[in-house]
């Protein structure tokens, strides 16, 4: 059957106090956003703890819930049919016709489950709910009654109009992103970063990139991976700004004048810091990393201690408490697996020593750190101006270049 | 910064189509764009234009019109002259003779027919990655319907004594068929498949400045190939679909363009190797592959056991400096490699870092073999001539054509005098 309207339920956003309506609003501009990609028009608005997704003429129903499944915020996406306002007797008609539609195999167990919040209507909930479920257990005798754990639960919302629903389509839950501020993803070509972008967007976060490119040591089709990437990640988030930095010089730098085992260790606190920079001239709010506890010799608690204290905005690592499979699960659930496992290396990957520290201590670190002294500061100028803006979008991959004074720039 | 001339290295993936084939292209596309087989004059033009690409080539390899298909790639004619050719005399025997270093349309084709139950020897090289008659001789048996070996080697630049296999295998076994991938070969090499008792043979359009989406395959004389392509029964049934026409004309011109001047190309696109050759010596450390007199079989490593970055049994490789080599010995033995290919070990530097400085400077060559290095693949090419483990990683080729200068040899050789020290300050720990 084709559906011209949807509801839309979302759990948590229902539970805020007086900001309420702000979530709600950030909420409706998502779907807007997210419907302008479907064929057709579509008007999204908002009563009493409904949204509602109306379709003006017709529209593909498949194309529609897909969109909307990908709308941080929502947790369930309802295809209705649509009815006025109608006599009792014309409604059980149309909501016998509609099951029979629905479910042509009828061995199954339901309910009737109705909201009136039209008091003005002649029978209240109680009574329909009984009078429906009478009618199609006649209507379709195989029909069985189960009002704990039914098969099928037929809803009828009586409003301005009545709705009928018996789908509930899942959607990725969380906040509307956007509603939580934006900030700094560092971005790689692994597996690991592009799921920690889509975990804080899914808690209402909008997201800005950063990635560090190494040439000759990294190849222009690592960059097309990491665009590809965020293309991917922005199929739920909107356009994303990536900014792409050379980083050849310092990391050179960092390889002649300090110890190789703590390479990984310092060169991590310098993206930490051009991140931050750039973070702050972008009104990002925080950094977001990939990071795992343990995975590696860079994200031990200590090899943390001495990447954080570089900065002071908040870092946030949701993956820090997940294994390796728990991530690939969720990399291959948003899809950006696949592109995640090619297999073009990234700037952290070129020059990693054999037994690089797993312990390192934060003063040392420091110490090794003032070898770069000299030439540091004007390198991270230098990198930062080698910014390259590429706007991406998940609509086509279309990639927009340009590079515009670091200085000025505000978003 | 004014932007430097490009310098174009990587000529064994694919060249720059020559613009005199462009012009004749665009005309048939534009004018003479019947379908070769429909009845009017629009197809008989077009069906002249091929006739005409048959001849040139015919000459060329001097065979008969008749004996030429014209497929989409260099890989489709193997894979026809392989499995078509397997399959069409399986019932004489089903074993098959090969080479470690082949290009992987052969490799694949033969894994393809062991899955389907044939048996196949793959031969061994040396460290020059060759493969000689005697050892092809003792491995066609009574049951061998088919030996592939390729006439150019794509990586290293080998030449591989094809004449004299063709002759010992005959010796052997009259009725054993042999295909020659001549991908790397035609347009740099003179070929005559019946002095050379060649069965199939396969050539690409795109290696020789013409355009991409074209190969040929010549079949001998009363030789049995099942097709692969099954349709309108184009081509005497072998291969059917309509004919890329504009490119089978543009093949055949282009052909013509390098076997008119063979000679002197070859001269030139030999001094230009030798010359790059002599650059190297400015450079330490490095190793030219596939040139006998700068790679020393016996001092050299084992094939064997080669290719395996634990081994640490394996001998310092048995390569001579390329200064302490006569100049006339290494010109000779320049010359019995291939003209346009060129292998450089860099010991220290990674293949792929190294590419893409060198691409910084506006010049491009390859890291291998490039139809794999997409994927992080060790070369089973230069594994089977000994380089080791740590080293089949540091391996690059530049392959040249016509179209390139000694000035591009220069080019090559300064960024590598300048880029290499500088990247292996660098070195992964």
């Amino acid at each position: 059957m084709e559906y011209q309207s949807f509801l839309i339920k979302y759990a948590e956003i229902g539970v805020k106090g007086k900001n309420r309506y702000l979530f709600e609003d950030a909420l409706v501009q998502q779907m807007r956003i997210a419907l302008k990609k479907c064929s057709g028009t579509f008007t999204v608005h908002r009563t009493s703890g409904r949204i509602f997704a109306e379709a003006k003429g017709a529209c593909d129903t498949e194309e529609v819930v897909n969109a909307l499944q990908h709308v941080f915020g929502i947790v369930g996406v309802c295809p209705m049919a649509e009815r006025p306002i109608e006599p009792y007797e014309e409604l059980e008609k149309d909501v016998v016709a509609f099951f029979g539609e629905e479910y042509p195999d009828r061995r199954r167990t339901f309910k009737v489950h109705c909201r009136r919040q039209d008091k003005t209507y002649p029978m209240n909930s109680q009574e329909i709910d009984e009078a429906l479920g009478g009618a199609l257990l006649d209507a379709y005798p195989d029909l069985k009654v189960d009002v704990h754990h039914p098969d099928v639960m037929v809803t009828v919302e009586i409003r301005e109009k009545i709705y009928i629903y018996t789908h509930i389509l899942p959607g990725p839950g969380g906040l509307p992103v956007g509603s939580a501020g934006k900030a700094m993803l560092l971005l790689s070509g692994g597996i690991d970063s592009p799921v920690a972008g889509w975990m804080m967007a899914k808690r209402g976060l909008k997201l800005d990139a950063v990635y560090f490119n190494a040439p000759p040591y990294t190849s222009e089709r690592a960059l097309q991976k990491v665009e590809d990437l965020a293309a991917e990640v922005a199929a739920y988030t909107g356009p994303i700004w990536l900014h792409n930095i050379n980083f050849t010089e310092i990391q050179l730098a960092i390889y002649d004048k300090c110890p190789h085992d703590e390479l990984t260790i310092i060169m991590r606190r310098f993206m930490m810091r051009i991140a931050e920079k750039i973070a702050r001239r972008t009104a990002c709010g925080a950094l977001i990393t990939g990071e795992s506890l343990g995975q590696v010799a860079s994200q031990t608690m200590r090899s943390l201690e001495c990447t954080n204290a570089v900065c002071t905005l908040p870092v946030f690592r949701p993956l820090i408490g997940f294994d390796k499979e728990d991530i690939v699960t969720v990399s291959k659930k948003i899809g950006t697996y696949d592109t995640s496992i090619l297999p073009y290396e990234d700037c952290c990957t070129i020059f990693v020593a054999k037994h690089p520290v797993t312990k390192p201590i934060l003063d040392v670190i420091e110490r090794h750190e003032h070898h770069l002294d000299d030439i540091i500061e004007e390198m991270v100028d230098k990198a930062l101006e080698t910014d390259e803006i590429i706007i991406v979008d998940a609509e086509g991959k279309r990639v927009l270049k340009y590079r515009e004074d670091p200085l000025t720039e505000g978003m | 910064m004014p932007v430097s001339k490009e310098v174009y290295l990587d000529n064994s993936a694919t060249t720059r189509v020559f613009p005199e084939v462009v012009r004749l292209m665009d005309k048939i596309y534009l004018e003479e764009y019947g379908n070769p087989s429909s009845m009017h004059h629009k197809g008989v033009e077009a069906e002249t234009e091929i006739r005409r690409a048959k001849e040139t080539l015919a000459g060329i390899l001097k065979c008969q019109p008749k004996n030429l298909y014209f497929t989409s790639c260099g890989s489709e004619s193997d894979n026809i002259a392989i499995i078509g050719g397997a399959l069409a005399n399986c019932r004489q025997g089903r074993h098959l003779v090969t080479t470690r270093i082949e290009h992987p349309a052969v490799l694949e084709s033969m894994k393809y027919l062991e899955s389907q139950g044939f048996t196949v020897t793959y031969l061994p090289v040396d460290v020059n990655g060759h493969v000689s008659a005697e050892q092809v001789r003792d491995a066609v048996r009574e049951d061998t319907i088919l030996v592939s070996i390729m006439f150019t080697n794509n990586e290293i630049g080998a030449v591989e004594p094809v004449a004299e296999i063709g002759a010992a295998i005959k010796e052997k076994n009259p009725h054993t068929l042999f295909h020659v991938d001549a991908v790397q070969a035609f347009g740099k090499e003179e070929i005559l498949p019946r002095k050379m008792h060649i069965d199939f043979l396969a050539a690409s359009g795109h290696k020789i400045h013409a355009p991409k989406g074209v190969g040929l395959l010549y079949v001998a004389d009363g030789v049995k190939v099942r097709n692969l392509i099954f349709g309108g029964g184009q081509q005497n049934g072998l291969r059917s679909g309509t004919e890329n026409v504009a490119g089978i004309a543009g093949m055949a011109l282009a052909a013509q363009m390098l076997y008119s001047n063979l000679a002197a190309e070859r001269e030139q696109l030999f001094a230009m190797k030798e010359h790059f050759i002599l650059r190297m010596r400015e450079l330490e450390h490095v190793r030219i592959n596939g040139i006998p007199a700068l790679n020393v079989p016996g001092a050299a490593s084992h094939p064997e056991k080669s290719g395996c970055a634990a081994d640490s049994a394996l001998p310092e490789c048995g390569s001579r400096n390329i200064a302490a080599v006569p100049a006339e010995e290494l010109s000779a033995s320049i010359r019995t490699t291939a003209p346009q290919v060129l292998s450089l070990t860099v010991p220290g530097v990674r293949a792929e870092v190294l590419l893409h400085a060198l691409e910084d400077r506006n010049i491009y060559v390859s890291s291998g073999s490039a139809c794999s290095s997409n994927r992080p693949h060790l070369s089973e090419t230069l594994k089977a001539i000994g380089v080791r483990g740590d080293e089949l990683d540091s391996t690059i080729r530049l392959s040249t054509s016509v179209m390139n200068t000694m000035e591009d040899m220069d080019a090559a050789a300064d960024a590598l005098l300048s880029i290499v020290p500088m990247l292996r300050r660098y070195t992964r720990q």
